[in-house]
């Protein structure tokens, strides 16, 4: 092969590298979420598994409600109650309002947040619309449930949670 | 034919292609020229990302806003980032790559010579991307240089200027990179095997690797904020799915591999340094190559250990911190090896051997504090404290700068045919290395007492050693008018400079005349 032969040969070689590599930047996407979905690290928006149903009836806890929307996403949402006494390990059931008093069908996302933020790893939510993105039609309301259990190896010191959901509005799906 | 004819009609000092005035930089092909384009755009990317910096002090020399307002601050810091990581280190490595590889290996030019002007050119609207975006609506960038999601998603203009400078920036740097490659694989002296290479060559094959690598992982990351930001996708946006730690894990696994593109060329310069005015070979050649290219390939698999406080599980933060201090031992390897390089050498200290040994003795320093931050529990204590700004520049300003520095000193007599005047070297290195002390030093100091990052403002008790890090920085900053004073002075002038002006020094560049003709090389040398 002639050297400007062997030049361009590399060239070609070193290019292919460089675009597999910007595929492979896209690819990191799935990648970690399949990452995260094996170990289990990146779960805010799977249902729970509870291991152990033992009620510690000696606590009581707090658990604040609380309800957002974001980026002008123009629904009415709100926990039907504002606040729940529970003892860790106990079966929670709250309901949340939404409706959409709009002319047109809007699609939105819940992401729930804890304070104390460390609350968080002990909250078992067994069910929540939280897990899908929630479509409502024209003037829909829909009410929409959250099964939860708090763990018992909760810290002694937290007697209040607040439990906070803000809907964010998707784009592109009407 | 016609060609060729053409040819003769030319003066044979400049061969063919040689035109005067503007035209000829900016049509030229020859890697001596496009070489020194590189520095100079690097050289004014520095002052100017310098001005950025100085800014930035000015207005952290007493706590209380003075200067600038809050916004505007944010956005000096992200662009004072990117113009240094973007338009000046990597720049001016890849015009020394220019001007040196050549020579180094007895190359008549790159492989590429068309191509390479091509690279080039591209810099300059880059840079102007950049600087612009300080007059759009909302101004410049202004979410640090790392453009975490979810800030930038939501940012202004300024950031769509910065994601298209970077796509230019980037595809500039691979085109770079292919050619480098092509060069040192294909275009070798008979008789210079691989393990014959210089080790700046070296230097600058690894990353060159390494570039083709992790450039386009950060293109694929500033197109996927693009279209988060205009086309309805959702990689980062939480709300439709996306998760803007993801950003995180994208960029740094393009952002570690990038740290050791600006240090290993800074490396091989100070590897072709030492032993010359050490006047001994370099010691442990092949553990020297070994080193360096497993610094490259840890360098891939560290990336989470700037994300430790991201709510990584326990055995994640294990592996990143043990794979990180691994990293200290090709590291290590390399700092003896200098070190027994200059063991009983007959040494002498002119400007360039200054840099190189300050280079050793600072870069060590940021390497001592890069192990620090590498323990998980320091980490989390010192995320984004003055602690980590002290950190890493003390590896990419008195590391890959003084590098670059040395490198500059020590081949300059080859590259203007002028020795530059040896005191005023000397006096700026001693001012260079003195006030970058004062000015980092002290912002570990800052740091381990808790002081943020990226925050115009600050707690009363952070203001002395603010105020000293403020001094130091524009004793820096003036200090680097009197580089430029030198490097210009000897281009105009001064001492002939023989064909070897460094006793100590053996490879290829310096059996030809000072300063380098035009066209070297063009039959090939034979290496024994």
């Amino acid at each position: 092969m002639s050297a400007i032969g062997a030049n361009a040969y590399l060239l070609r070689k070193l290019l292919v590298v460089a675009l597999v590599m910007f595929g492979f930047g896209f690819a990191l996407v799935p990648l970690y979420k399949k990452i995260c979905e094996v170990t289990g690290i990146n779960n805010i928006a799977r249902a729970d598994t509870v291991e152990n149903s033992q009620v510690d009836t000696s606590r009581w806890l707090t658990i604040e409600l609380d309800a957002n929307t974001r980026d002008h996403l123009p629904w009415t949402f709100a926990p039907l109650q504002k606040t729940v006494r529970v003892h860790p390990g106990q079966l929670v059931h709250v309901e949340y309002e939404i409706s959409n008093p709009t002319g047109s069908a809007v699609t939105g996302q819940a992401v729930p947040s804890y304070g104390p933020q460390l609350a968080g790893s002990y909250f078992r939510k067994l069910e929540c619309f939280c897990f899908t993105q929630q479509q409502l039609a024209a003037g829909e309301t829909r009410r929409m449930p959250v099964v939860f259990v708090i763990e018992t190896g909760l810290p002694d010191d937290v007697k209040t949670i607040t439990l906070s959901y803000t809907f964010f509005p998707v784009e592109g799906r009407g | 034919m016609e060609a060729v004819q053409g040819h003769d009609d030319h003066s044979h000092d400049h061969g063919h292609g040689y035109q005067g005035g503007l035209m000829r930089w900016i049509t030229t092909t020859n890697h001596k020229d496009i070489g020194t384009l590189y520095l100079w755009f690097a050289f004014i990317m520095f002052l100017s990302g310098g001005v950025l910096a100085l800014t930035i002090r000015a207005e952290l020399f007493q706590p209380g806003l003075q200067i600038v307002e809050p916004e505007f601050f944010n956005q000096l810091t992200t662009l004072h980032g990117l113009i240094m990581v973007f338009g000046a280190i990597m720049p001016a490595f890849v015009g020394f790559a220019n001007w040196q590889i050549p020579m180094m290996i007895g190359a008549p030019d790159m492989a590429f010579a068309r191509m390479n002007n091509w690279s080039f050119w591209l810099l300059p609207p880059a840079g102007l991307l950049l600087f612009g975006s300080f007059l759009v609506p909302g101004g410049a960038a202004a979410g640090g240089w790392t453009l975490y999601a979810p800030l930038s998603v939501q940012l202004g203009m300024g950031m769509d200027l910065t994601i298209f400078a970077i796509h230019i920036m980037g595809a500039s740097s691979i085109m770079g990179s292919i050619n480098i490659i092509t060069t040192i694989l294909n275009m070798r002296a008979p008789g210079m095997t691989l393990m014959k290479m210089p080790m700046f060559v070296w230097g600058w094959l690894v990353t060159a690797y390494l570039l083709i690598a992790v450039m386009p992982v950060l293109a694929g990351a500033v197109t996927m904020l693009l279209t988060d930001r205009h086309f309805g996708t959702n990689f980062f946006n939480a709300a439709g799915g996306g998760d803007p730690v993801m950003f995180q894990h994208i960029f740094w696994f393009f952002g570690h591999p990038e740290v050791y593109i600006m240090i290993l060329p800074a490396f091989g310069i100070v590897s072709q340094i030492i032993p010359a005015f050490s006047r001994k070979p370099l010691f442990g050649y092949a553990s020297m190559v070994y080193a360096m290219s497993s610094i490259a390939i840890l360098s891939f698999v560290v990336w989470a250990h700037h994300m430790f406080t991201v709510g990584m599980p326990a055995a994640g933060q294990l592996f990143f911190m043990y794979a990180t201090m691994l990293i200290a031992i090709p590291t290590g390897v390399k700092v003896f090896n200098w070190l027994a390089t200059m063991w009983r050498g007959s040494m002498s200290f002119e400007t360039p051997m200054l840099f190189a040994v300050g280079f050793i003795f600072v870069f060590t320093m940021g390497g001592f504090t890069g192990l620090i931050l590498a323990i998980t529990p320091v980490d989390i204590q010192l995320q984004d404290t003055y602690y980590v700004v002290a950190h890493f520049h003390y590896v990419l300003v008195a590391g890959s700068l003084f590098g670059i520095f040395g490198g500059i000193y020590y081949w300059l007599p080859k590259w203007t045919g002028h020795m530059y005047d040896e005191k005023l070297g000397q006096i700026h290195f001693w001012l260079s290395i003195i006030f970058f002390n004062l000015a980092f030093f002290v912002m570990h100091f800052l740091g381990l007492a808790g002081m943020p990052r990226r925050v115009p403002d600050y707690a009363t008790q952070f203001a002395e050693f603010n105020m000293i890090a403020t001094v130091g920085a524009f004793g820096f900053g003036l200090s680097q008018l009197l580089f430029l004073y030198v490097v210009l002075k000897c281009i105009r002038g001064g001492a002939k400079a023989p064909a070897r002006p460094w006793e100590g020094s053996d490879t290829l560049e310096w059996t030809l005349p000072s300063p380098a003709p035009y066209h070297s090389f063009e039959t090939p040398p034979v290496v024994k």
